[in-house]
């Protein structure tokens, strides 16, 4: 072994080999304390989880000072691992949290910015989904040679046909509904149920397939922490859509419009802003941005007609705890319920982790009921 | 919440739809047929809503029954007529259209549900108005009804032959298990007796891992990072997953994308089969598991020809068939032998004849309508190909008789079903007495 070991020349393999020679020692009873000190010191520096399988056995087998330095190399390589848990954790819950972010994010502007309860935004994110499927299908059976990309030529895609679908809503429907909340959420909840229906009969009810390209699967170790590309991808693209939207809305004249028009609307049309127009591509580009957000989910969610439902209370919650009208609200409350759920999860189990976080936020809207970061002034009370 | 209320708009018009197909049926059957009055069949599956995606293949299998059985000239002289019915993935909603098959339509049988929240609600009903059920899905067990026939898999037909093989030498010898699943009746019944079957079988509780997770989960990283760290013990672990529907498919992405492999940890389902299989990318499940009683791949002439008159019927050459489609062929051909036995269609007398009824399974052997209202299946182990399909990897030696009562838990080993002559589902062999 150790003859071999000097030979091997591939540093992966040294190391794993380094690791064997050393176990191999360690729990050799008949070798001397010192050797075997050594050895324990060697398989603890590892600190993963075969290291505190081979510690443990030592600890077991024997006794005096060699067991006080198992127990001991244990308890490090214990520390080290929860704390790669913890940052494991972490990356769990920003990749959650981007999912909520996504998710929310075109919420923000119906609902958060122009103030429609919009029961209709997960159908939005779905169609999103049934975009990215129909430009996949396109490509694997035209252009297989452009596949890989088949996800940034979906964006577009996704972007033009959901925001055009919320453009027409919002001329068809919701125009004639604003400033009537109760009527604005029945109407749109029975239009998720067509939407849905609609696809249903147009794609079946089955599960449609979307495929991954080559750079988003697989995976990357660094130190204990080991991250999906496709997870990473995904927390890139949650926050470069929110700085793109963000900026969309400080810093062009079209964004300067909306928020003059959801601030106030009477003053905005004084000044000449149209503001039906307004509200139209607030609208639209509301479900636009849930249409590429359906993009990203159709990498880690199934496409299906019920897609939708499933984001639609985490949408709301994740506006409503962030505070309505306030696009950093719902950045921050994504990404805090996301990690806040994941670190949950190892204690409470998936089922009451959801729970608990549930009952927080009811908690905490009684405390705050303009959520986390709330809008001042006039427009507010208005 | 939300797919349970479905427009009235969209059910009238399945209605509508349902009775054309219904009233088709009679048209084509001209002649003495004709003349004698139908028999109906209520179908009582979920056309919208979550289940839509499993249940409306079971509608249209039950239809092309149906029809089939009308061109050899129906049954006793009477043509038969499908009663279509949307139930929409509501559970309250099944009991309500239950209902009105039964009193307003006068269904002498129906065949129908899936979930057995679906199944539960429904069965006060048939029991008052003393009318017949066909179940064809696996379920949890621990249930015998007189208005019940129970043509799924009971868990001694899948969960525990399924065990039994990933412990013996050509399963991997398992001596680690995950028992996974979506936290409702069926997984946490079945995961009760398996847990209480390992144990018998002296596997330390240390060995055992149990994991819920809501309907509909997609976010599978932690617990699939605690699977992979409760794999790293250096024992073969492998995972019995009763996780539902579109679950699986985030879960199977999840395990893929963790670089766990089917040789390292394998997977064994219980609820994922052809028809789930057909939307998924399958490149993450090759050569996991599956356990049913029958697969789409079995080699036999009737499962073939089975297969050829579903895309004749379907006008579609890639529909594929599954293991509940299976048992609605089998219950259907019963409950045909048993009113031709009995001479009528009147559930009673039918339910009085069932027992002892039997019926050529399509992938060899003959299911026979035990009097626990259960029958006798055959069990197969497929691993998942690329293609969506299964390869058998294991086949049970004989039929296995369905068991209504679990003799893993404490509760129902003493307890048998018997239509037969006890007349009682729930006997206790220790104190003599029918009601537990």
């Amino acid at each position: 072994m150790t003859a071999a070991l000097a030979k091997e020349k591939d540093m992966r393999v040294k190391t794993m080999m380094d690791l064997a020679t050393a176990a191999l020692i360690a729990l050799k009873t008949s070798a001397s304390d010192a050797d075997r000190i050594a050895a324990i010191k060697t398989v603890a520096a590892h600190g993963d989880r075969e290291a505190l399988a081979v510690l443990d056995q030592v600890a077991a087998a024997s006794t005096g000072a060699v067991k006080a330095e198992a127990d001991a190399g244990h308890a490090a390589v214990t520390t080290k691992l929860a704390l790669w848990g913890y940052a494991q954790n972490a990356w769990y819950g920003l990749s959650l949290g981007s999912v909520l972010l996504l998710a929310a994010i075109g919420l923000a502007i119906t609902f958060g910015v122009m103030g429609v309860i919009n029961m209709a935004h997960g159908e939005m994110v779905m169609l999103g989904a049934y975009a990215t499927f129909m430009t996949q299908e396109l490509i694997r059976t035209r252009y297989p040679a452009l596949f890989d990309y088949s996800l940034l030529i979906a964006l577009p895609v996704a972007f033009a046909m959901t925001g055009a679908i919320g453009m027409l809503i919002e001329r068809t429907i919701i125009r004639f509904l604003y400033g009537r909340p109760l009527e604005t959420l029945l109407a749109t909840f029975g239009l998720s149920l067509i939407l849905q229906q609609l696809v249903r009969t147009i794609f079946g009810a089955n599960n449609r397939e979307v495929g991954a390209p080559a750079f988003m699967a697989g995976t990357t170790q660094i130190g204990g922490l080991s991250i999906t590309y496709g997870r990473f991808w995904i927390i890139i693209f949650a926050v470069t859509v929110f700085i793109a939207l963000q900026m969309l809305l400080r810093l062009t004249s079209f964004g300067l419009r909306i928020r003059a028009v959801t601030q106030n609307r009477r003053m905005a049309s004084a000044i000449g802003i149209n503001t039906n127009r307004a509200d139209g591509l607030a609208f639209g580009l509301g479900s636009g941005v849930a249409g590429i957000a359906g993009v990203a989910l159709s990498q880690i969610d199934n496409v299906s007609p019920n897609l939708g439902q499933s984001y639609i209370i985490d949408s709301f919650m994740v506006v409503v705890f962030g505070g309505v009208g306030n696009l950093w609200g719902t950045l921050v409350a994504a990404f805090t319920l996301g990690i806040g759920n994941k670190f949950m999860e190892p204690f409470a189990g998936a089922v009451l982790a959801k729970i608990a976080i549930l009952v927080f936020i009811i908690l905490f809207i009684q405390k705050r009921p303009r959520g986390l970061f709330a809008l001042k002034g006039r427009a507010v009370e208005a | 919440m939300s797919s349970n209320s479905f427009s009235s708009v969209t059910r009238r018009r399945l209605l509508q739809a349902s009775g054309a197909v219904a009233g088709a049926g009679a048209l084509g059957s001209v002649g003495p047929l004709a003349a004698a009055e139908p028999i109906k069949i209520g179908i009582l599956h979920s056309l919208s809503g979550t289940m839509a995606i499993s249940e409306t293949t079971l509608k249209d299998v039950m239809l092309m029954l149906i029809d089939a059985q009308n061109k050899k000239g129906g049954v006793i002289g009477r043509p038969l007529e499908a009663v279509v019915v949307d139930p929409a993935s509501n559970w309250p909603l099944f009991a309500e259209k239950a209902r009105e098959l039964i009193a307003k339509d006068k269904v002498s049988v129906a065949f129908g549900c899936w979930t057995s929240v679906s199944r539960k609600s429904v069965l006060p009903v048939f029991k008052e108005l003393d009318s017949l059920l066909f179940y064809p899905v696996q379920y949890e067990g621990e249930e015998s009804e007189r208005n019940v026939v129970y043509t799924g898999a009971a868990p001694n037909q899948q969960a525990i032959p399924a065990v039994d093989y990933l412990a013996s030498a050509d399963g991997g010898e398992v001596k680690r298990w995950v028992l996974a699943g979506t936290d409702y009746v069926y997984p946490r019944t079945t995961n009760k007796i398996l847990e209480a079957y390992l144990k018998k079988k002296g596997v330390a509780p240390d060995d055992i891992m149990i994991n819920y997770t809501p309907f509909g989960q997609s976010d599978w990283q932690t617990i699939v990072a605690d699977i992979k760290r409760f794999g790293s013990s250096g024992k073969k672990t492998a995972v019995v997953s009763t996780i539902n529907g579109d679950a699986n498919v985030p879960f199977y992405k999840e395990l893929g994308n963790q670089g766990i492999a089917a040789t390292d940890i394998p997977v064994c389902a219980f609820s994922v089969g052809e028809e789930e299989l057909a939307g998924m990318d399958t490149k993450p499940l090759v050569g996991h598991l599956a356990a049913w009683n029958n697969f789409e791949s079995i080699d036999t002439p009737a499962n073939k020809a089975f297969i050829e008159q579903w895309h004749a019927f379907t006008k579609n050459p890639k529909r594929t068939t599954n293991d509940p489609m299976e048992a609605h062929y089998i219950g259907f051909n019963m409950w045909v032998k048993a009113v031709e036995k009995a001479g009528s269609a009147e559930p009673d007398k039918v339910i009085d004849t069932l027992v002892g009824i039997t019926q050529d399974n399509l992938t060899g052997g003959t299911a026979e309508l035990l009097a626990n209202h259960h029958i006798t299946k055959p069990v197969f182990i497929g691993e998942i190909k690329a293609d969506g399909q299964f390869d058998v990897v294991w086949k049970s030696d004989k039929l296995i008789a369905g068991d209504a009562w679990s003799r893993e838990l404490d509760g129902s080993k003493d307890l048998v079903g018997d239509w037969k002559t006890l007349k009682c589902g729930n006997y206790n062999t220790v104190t003599k007495k029918c009601g537990a």
